[in-house]
């Protein structure tokens, strides 16, 4: 019996259980392969749509769906948390003490929010990274009246990357509508040189801001948030002040992972080869998706196009023979959806090699992300995108 | 009169890793280092040879010195504040 186990149920891991299921289908029947999945809920959450809770009039209950749903019936679902992972022995333990031995390992355990490293966030910032956190700022946004908006980034790496500049982009275009924008004062704040982390985007994205008269202030690392004064400073020494306040919370990796020695402290991402997204020195273990080291935009659509070269490498050693490197080689293929406002938008599509050229924003693209936002359950998961 | 090179009282092996991990890395050791503290990153990412000056500017540190070695760059920063 050849054991796969998966951890985490988002998109890497429900499409790496279904592709292997895919591939390995008669074996799975004969009972000499198994494919078991841990998550921590059992329910799929699909991310991208929180940023919509808040700025498109998304609901909670569409971004969830019991992960049983979407697995092939051949995956054995097991719900739990993991406690430890033990490499040498390939054991996993849930914190219920339940051990799970395995031959092949795929670690798609995503990464967690830690708001609560910054003194102050949680009751002073606004963020867009949990359904009840977004609901939160669309209340804020509705009881807005003028002022200044402060929206920053409080730590990288972080999920969707483009995230909070669609954000900066979405509200201003709302406040216009509302006719607030010539009372509002808008501030965007990057930890970096410029507004974005791939150049070339951020030359598409910074005249952008300038057109829309969103202030740019870059080299600003959140250090402290003063709630008396409601100013934030930065680590550079600067102070930008707000009415509301709109940050990306820090993020980390699974702490499990830094206890089972397999992710260094204190990010607790996990040492991932670029091309074959092994772990460390392990040869059957796999990362994808937020839980890599890798240079690469933590999203879903990253989990989605390295979920078939995780297949295609367990598959090989299952059947014994050696990997197609076409598809069992990751070159770093990344596609998403960017939101420029006012019902337009644009794409980024790059690997390692190829740094993203997207193309003048139009409502096409725009239209692309909402149709893919609601078409997602039927096609990425079960793997037929 | 010419500052004297200081002793470096850490490293950060950040090459491999790409823009801006580099000067991220660099970040999180200036964050727990004491002033006077001399850090060397060293960084295969050539974007680190401008983004990591301008930021040490803008923080008001000290750029200490920026070497080319083989297959990477050791750039050396004293925390000031």
């Amino acid at each position: 019996m050849h054991r796969i186990l998966i951890i985490g149920g988002g998109v890497g891991g429900t499409l790496t259980a279904n592709l292997l299921v895919k591939k390995l289908r008669a074996r799975i029947g004969r009972g000499e392969v198994e494919v078991k999945l841990v998550d921590t809920t059992g329910q799929h959450v699909y991310q991208p749509g929180f940023m919509y809770i808040a700025m498109g009039g998304e609901r909670a209950a569409n971004l969830e769906r019991p992960e049983r749903s979407l697995l092939d019936r051949r995956v054995q679902l097991v719900v739990g948390e993991v406690e430890r992972v033990d490499p040498e022995q390939q054991v996993v333990t849930l914190a219920d003490g339940r051990p799970i031995g395995y031959d092949q390992l795929v670690l798609a355990t995503g990464s967690r929010i830690v708001p609560e490293a910054i003194e102050h966030f949680d009751t002073e910032a606004h963020h867009f990274y949990s359904a009840e956190a977004a609901a939160r700022l669309r209340a804020a946004l509705d009881a807005f009246t003028g002022g200044r908006i402060l929206i920053g980034i409080a730590g990288m790496p972080y999920k969707c990357p483009p995230a909070p500049l669609e954000v900066a982009f979405l509200i201003e275009a709302e406040l216009r509508e509302r006719g607030l924008r010539d009372r509002t004062t808008l501030d965007y704040c990057s930890p970096i040189g410029r507004a974005f982390t791939i150049e070339s985007v951020s030359a598409m994205a910074t005249p952008i801001l300038a057109d829309k008269g969103i202030e740019l202030h870059t080299f600003f690392n959140v250090e402290a948030i003063d709630p008396e004064r409601k100013v934030v400073l930065s680590l550079e020494g600067e102070e930008l002040p707000y009415d509301l306040l709109i940050l990306v919370p820090p993020h980390k990796g699974q702490q499990f992972l830094i206890d089972s020695g397999l992710a260094p402290a204190p990010g607790g991402w996990l040492p991932t080869n670029r091309a074959t997204l092994l772990v460390g020195p392990w040869p059957n273990i796999y990362a994808l998706g937020d839980a890599t080291d890798l240079p690469l935009s933590k999203a879903g659509s990253t989990a989605h196009f390295e979920a078939p070269v995780v297949t295609e490498r367990i598959v090989a050693a299952v059947e014994g023979r050696a990997i197609d490197h076409s598809r069992g080689d990751y070159l770093g293929k990344v596609m998403c959806f960017f939101e420029i406002g006012d019902g337009k938008g644009t794409l980024l599509q790059f690997d390692y090699e190829h740094p993203p050229r997207p193309p003048k924003p139009n409502r096409l693209w725009h239209l692309g992300k909402i149709v893919f936002n609601k078409t997602y359950w039927h096609t990425v998961p079960k793997g037929r995108v | 009169m010419t500052e004297i090179a200081p002793i470096t009282t850490r490293t950060v092996d950040a090459r491999g890793s790409f823009c801006p991990g580099p000067l991220m890395e660099l970040i999180r050791a200036i964050r727990e280092s004491q002033v006077g503290d001399v850090i060397a990153v060293y960084s295969s990412d050539s974007g680190s040879r401008t983004d990591i000056p301008k930021w040490v500017e803008k923080a008001g540190h000290r750029l200490v010195e920026l070497v080319a070695r083989d297959g990477y760059d050791e750039i050396v920063v004293e925390k000031r504040r």
